[in-house]
């Protein structure tokens, strides 16, 4: 259980640096934004603040949030077949291997990051897996994630063959976040992990070439981290002022 | 006489800023087909790049020999600003990032967030009908655009202002069911904004008539034309193996000739009870393409015939008041508003319903922890929704997997070896959007 005063002070390196052209942008370096998205799974009062000197009773109000937790055998489904595919194709399983989560009918492998080039190129190769096509990378940055590995990069992959979609997850830190391109086995990873590096700051090793793509090439931070502010002004309403989006109340 | 094009040195060379109409200047006194070669900036803002696409062409004569793709110039941070606002509330930012087929990221948002929420059953059948139905439309407004804008740049312009009064008519049917013509926000978590009137029922059956006799039109105007052919025609070829490879789906894929519709394939909303073909062409290139989002809207036209014909009655908000957004609407003097009955009720008559709705539009619904990918078959291809929830009332994260983000990287493989001119098609060919690859 991690208090709102532990997450408004989260061990990162490099805080995000003020959204530049925003009225927010003089502020403080220290002070984050009002609305950092829940950085703990249990939420613990209304709106997440404290000392407000809230009177109504719901600070005390706490509600547990239980993540999807790693499943054991048998997943069900397609799912036994394919993990036991692997197993078989791949004789570092077991090291790769961090976890198996099925969630709401979908496969998820958590693969350790410096395996997860490896893990792929078995994946589109072996013949009972043929996952053909790498659907989408994507960034997660979930800022409260055990020993700091709080960056993870996220594979869909889509076997043409047999129809089905897998998804594998490979988690670093921000102040190491290493972990090997894909490219090489899907170039189509090439623009979505620049895609990732840019917005999360994680860095796939091997890339043809690894720059900003979305986000100008001088600009400092990677916008989708939670500690990165969204930036923003406030708006004047009939006499009031209404702050920034990410300065407003949050429910919990 | 003015000196159009100023010239300074570089390490590597002159380096001309063109301005355009300074041509003969700055080949000057070179032979421009056999000994130089030159740098080319073709956008951001050029009327053929669909948008703020910028590619930089290295040009030997007229053959490109290298093209870089330069994006990011209509980056809006739409998945950033959806962690700040509730799951509801997404629904209108997510509709303007392909603001071509704005019900397709509506649609692959919803099921994003009702898969998570688990209640992808409970969604009443009259909504999953209406969905099907509007998104087979905008499939086709967002094909003509395709093909007034490819025939605007490749020099045929009156496809360009026909295809416009046909997709105008679609955005009329779109303005009837929810008030606007573009960015409707119309498909929400657990249903729908509101139900589809009559009078747009009217206005489709009207539409199936009319426009197969357009599109045949086209055909007739297009597939023999001469300069249509001979620009299209074995130009910006990709396989399949180039495609899987590249990730490229959709249209595209499909005049390689490999049938990966994701509507047949993995059948969402209900597709699979609904009859039609998947078009395919072997020949891959961009005259396959044409034809393909030409035979394509021949294909959505049959789904929305049998979409109006098995339209069943009843709610199109999904029954859990602890999630259904809480508006009657209705029409009232100023426009389309909350029913004047329903803010009666809830002001005067009822503290509960007035709390219920409060807490719902304020506060929004949680959603339990977890994620989820959802693909869904766009008209540029596989529109994927990553989402992620943390539990709370607001996206943990959301990322958009954009067909027309993921195509673009295909256009040096498209366009490399191949006249300039062809760069062009073989752009226009790929249908990109640059408001959902950028987003």
């Amino acid at each position: 259980m991690t208090t709102p005063e532990q997450r408004r002070d989260p061990a990162v390196p490099e805080p995000g640096p003020p959204a530049p052209g925003s009225a927010t942008g003089g502020a403080p370096a220290e002070l984050p934004p009002a609305e950092l998205p829940p950085a703990s799974r249990s939420g613990r009062g209304m709106f997440g603040v404290s000392g407000s000197g809230d009177t109504s009773g719901f600070g005390g109000l706490q509600r547990r949030r239980v993540v999807p937790q790693p499943t054991t055998r048998p997943y069900g489904g397609w799912f036994d077949e394919a993990c036991d595919a692997l197993a078989e194709a791949y004789p570092q399983f077991p090291d790769a291997i961090e976890a198996v989560v099925v969630d709401r009918g979908e496969l998820t492998l958590h693969i350790r990051p410096e395996r997860i080039a490896e893990v792929c190129q078995v994946m589109r190769d072996d013949p009972a897996l043929r996952f053909e096509l790498c659907s989408s990378v994507s960034g997660v940055d979930y800022l409260d994630a055990a020993e700091g590995r709080r960056l993870h990069s996220v594979y869909q992959l889509t076997s043409m063959t047999y129809r089905r979609v897998i998804r594998l997850e490979a988690a670093v830190t921000a102040e190491d976040p290493h972990l090997p391109s894909v490219t090489s086995v899907y170039p189509t990873a090439d623009w979505q992990e620049r895609e990732a590096y840019d917005m999360f700051g994680i860095v796939f090793d091997g890339h043809p070439g690894l720059t900003r793509i979305l986000m100008p090439d001088d600009w400092e931070g990677h916008p989708q981290r939670k500690d990165y502010p969204l930036g923003g002004v406030p708006v004047e309403y009939k006499g009031a002022e209404i702050p920034p989006p990410d300065r407003r109340r949050s429910y919990q | 006489m003015t000196s159009y094009a100023p010239v300074h040195e570089t390490p590597e060379g002159k380096v001309f800023t063109v301005t355009g109409g300074d041509w003969d200047q700055v080949l000057g006194d070179r032979d421009p087909i056999h000994d130089e070669k030159i740098i080319v900036n073709m956008g951001p803002q050029h009327p053929s790049t669909h948008g703020v696409l910028r590619l930089v062409l290295e040009l030997e004569g007229e053959t490109v020999t290298d093209a870089r793709l330069v994006i990011g110039y209509l980056h809006t941070g739409i998945e950033k600003n959806l962690e700040f606002r509730n799951w509801t509330q997404g629904v209108t930012f997510v509709t303007r990032a392909d603001y071509l087929a704005p019900i397709f990221n509506e649609t692959g948002y919803c099921l994003a967030v009702e898969k998570l929420l688990g209640i992808t059953e409970a969604i009443p059948p009259r909504a999953t009908v209406i969905r099907v139905l509007m998104m087979e439309l905008n499939r086709i407004a967002s094909h003509l655009v395709w093909l007034a804008t490819t025939g605007m740049e490749l020099g045929a312009v009156s496809i360009a202002t026909y295809a416009f009064r046909e997709r105008e008519k679609i955005l009329d049917i779109f303005e009837l069911a929810s008030g606007l013509r573009m960015n409707m926000a119309y498909i929400r978590p657990g249903g729908l904004a509101q139900d589809l009137p009559d009078t747009a029922v009217g206005a489709i059956r009207e539409l199936l008539v009319y426009l197969p006799k357009r599109v045949a039109e086209y055909q007739a105007m297009l597939s023999g034309n001469p300069i249509w052919r001979a620009r299209t025609i074995g130009v910006a070829e990709l396989d399949v193996t180039g495609c899987l490879a590249l990730g490229v789906t959709g249209p595209v894929l499909r005049s390689a000739g490999l049938a990966w519709d994701l509507r047949k394939t993995m059948p969402y909303c209900g597709y699979e009870s609904y009859e039609f073909d998947v078009v395919t062409r072997e020949t891959g290139d961009a005259y396959a393409r044409y034809e393909i989002r030409l035979d394509e809207i021949g294909e959505s036209l049959k789904i929305i015939e049998q979409c109006l014909d098995r339209l069943p009655s009843g709610p199109v908000m999904v029954a859990d008041k602890k999630i259904a957004w809480p508006a009657q609407l209705a029409t009232g003097t100023d426009g389309l508003g909350n029913s004047l009955a329903h803010v009666a009720k809830i002001m005067g008559q009822s503290m509960e319903a007035l709390i219920h709705h409060f807490k719902l539009v304020t506060e929004g619904f949680r959603v339990p922890p977890g994620q989820v990918y959802v693909p869904i078959e766009s008209p540029r291809g596989e529109l994927g929704v990553h989402a992620v929830s943390d539990g709370g009332t607001r996206p943990y994260r959301v990322h958009f997997r954009e067909p027309s983000f993921v195509n673009l990287q295909s256009l040096p493989a498209l366009a490399e070896g191949g006249m300039i001119a062809d760069v062009i098609v073989g752009g226009a060919s790929l249908d990109p959007v640059m408001g959902g690859c950028d987003r």
